[in-house]
């Protein structure tokens, strides 16, 4: 396996010269393989957001190394290391530079170089990719915020990155717009083995990650699969995040005494153990 | 009022002028808007308002809109047709009511000002509604490129140029919103003395100015981690097309010149 991002020990202080002021992001360490998908949750001013500048290189690390594809993060490689980097960030209408769909698609490819031919077959593909190649020519007042982040995906793709990072992409959606910007996600992950790192406070899009990295005051708290990181349970209501709708239901159904065989993360986990606990009876 | 306006408006469609390359449009608009000041006598005003005629006919916008669209420069096309008949006093007194004496000479003035005002107004009209704000943009950035020896940043200028065309109907939103907003809160836009309504504009200017600033800076961000640096190395994703429609219409202008040259006094 192929290791696409790391930290080590990073830590960084948006003050550093007065230490008193607690570090945005303290000693923490984890890293993502190729074809993996990554979660960091926590609720605001967890350092979610610092990690993500690390990673892109907005900013760099007081203490500690950050890895993108294997070298060390520096002035020098930064910009190797940002076109291995898609990045979706959380306004859909902020990162959109286009003036038309496939303006914005190419906009990436142009920055690079990618002669004229290549840029048209890319962008028709990554677009078709997203299912928005119906699009080409819109404009972006034209479209929905679940379309814009498809075409910020789209124009991340395009440059076939390394690494896809949502940095919440999906907290100023609708509902609609939430499920149609995660259904792409992960279908991309089916059809291309995208490695994807997600950083959100919705919980339900960390329920599709391979790991979750659950951070707190700057802290790595606890890491591990979606099920584990879950069954922290109250932990994680106390640092300020909501269980998923189903384990909330389960854990309803168990205080008013439905037996249950265990924590359910979906909602058809759930309905399925609703059915078969009451049948064994 | 905004609807009827159509400065800027740019109305899609696929007829002749539509198909020219920005590039040419610039350049002949541009050296139509010269051309005009070789008409002196009826002959060659008559031969550029019937050729900007043709043009409309072939832009295939129709007559209508373009006039319609156009009545607030009427009212600044007659001023000056007045201004002309009134104050030239040359030639023979047509007519005289009270004080006022209308000549000869300034009836001719003001029909022929006013006709080269007319048909620099719908050229440069014309421009604008067959082309795309963006198209305009790239053939900007395109005629523009040699002064990048004299260190112009032809290309930063462009690309600013594009994102603000580009957050425009986003701000308007934006705009709109606020102002629902400030409404549900109380404050009249619509009513009260002029010196109250400019006041109510400030609480909608503020938040305005801030989300763009925002805006700027979210953009900045993006843009950065997509890999922009600047001009240098970069590639073109639009392409411009330089066909035989640009050279004929080139040529058709250059016949024009040769033809005013010939006619005038």
């Amino acid at each position: 396996m192929t290791e696409i991002l790391s930290f080590s020990n990073v830590s960084f202080s948006y003050t550093p010269d007065s230490p008193e002021h607690r570090k945005a992001v303290q000693n923490v360490s984890f890293s993502i393989n190729e074809g993996e998908w990554i979660a960091i949750v926590g609720h605001n001013g967890s350092g979610k957001s610092t990690m993500v500048k690390l990673v892109s290189g907005l900013l760099f690390p007081q203490e500690g190394e950050v890895r993108v594809m294997r070298n060390i993060l520096t002035e020098e490689n930064l910009w190797e290391a940002r076109s291995n980097i898609g990045m979706v960030f959380q306004n859909p209408d902020n990162q959109f530079v286009g003036a038309t769909v496939q303006d914005d698609v190419a906009f990436a490819l142009e920055n690079s170089g990618v002669p004229y031919k290549d840029m048209v077959e890319r962008v028709h593909s990554s677009l078709e990719q997203v299912k928005m190649d119906k699009f080409l020519n819109h404009e972006p007042h034209h479209l929905s915020g679940g379309q814009k982040q498809r075409v910020a995906i789209a124009g991340a793709l395009a440059m076939r990155p390394k690494l896809l990072i949502l940095d919440e992409a999906t907290s100023m959606l609708d509902p609609q717009g939430r499920d149609e910007v995660l259904k792409t996600v992960r279908a991309l992950r089916e059809e291309i083995g995208l490695t994807v790192l997600s950083i959100t406070h919705d919980v339900e899009e960390a329920i599709f990650a391979d790991r979750v990295l659950f951070m707190n005051d700057g802290k790595k708290y606890a890491e591990g699969t979606p099920s584990e990181i879950f069954a922290l349970g109250d932990k994680l209501v106390e640092f300020g995040l909501e269980l998923p709708f189903a384990m909330r239901m389960t854990k309803l159904f168990q205080e008013n005494g439905v037996l249950l065989a265990g924590q359910h993360m979906s909602e058809e986990e759930l309905v399925n153990d609703l059915w078969t606990s009451n049948f064994n009876k | 009022m905004m609807e009827k306006m159509i400065f800027g408006r740019y109305i899609p469609g696929d007829s002749f002028v539509h198909r020219l390359d920005p590039r040419s449009k610039l350049v002949f608009v541009f050296a139509f808007i010269l051309v005009v000041f070789l008409a002196n006598n009826i002959i060659t005003y008559a031969l550029l308002l019937a050729f900007t005629l043709l043009v409309i006919l072939m832009s295939r916008i129709r007559v209508y809109f373009l006039i319609n669209g156009l009545k607030p420069v009427m009212i600044l096309l007659v001023f000056t047709f007045l201004i002309h008949i009134l104050f030239t006093r040359e030639g023979d007194i047509l007519f005289e009511l009270g004080f006022l004496k209308v000549y000869e000479e300034g009836l001719r003035q003001g029909i022929f000002i006013s006709i080269r005002f007319l048909v620099l107004v719908l050229m440069t009209s014309i421009l604008t509604l067959t082309t795309s704000p963006i198209s305009i943009t790239d053939g900007i950035e395109v005629l523009l490129n040699p002064l990048k020896k004299m260190k112009m940043p032809v290309h930063e200028l462009a690309l600013m140029m594009s994102i603000a065309l580009r957050f425009i109907p986003t701000l308007m939103d934006e705009t709109d919103k606020i102002m629902k907003a400030q409404m549900a809160r109380g404050s009249d836009l619509s009513a009260g003395p002029l010196k109250e309504r400019i006041k109510a504009v400030v609480p909608l200017l503020v938040p305005l100015f801030v989300s763009a600033f925002k805006r700027a800076e979210d953009l900045a961000t993006a843009m950065e981690v997509r890999g922009y640096r600047g001009g240098e190395g970069r590639t073109r994703y639009r392409q411009l097309k330089w066909d035989w429609r640009d050279t004929t219409s080139l040529v058709v202008l250059a016949v024009m010149t040769v033809l005013l040259v010939f006619y005038r006094n």
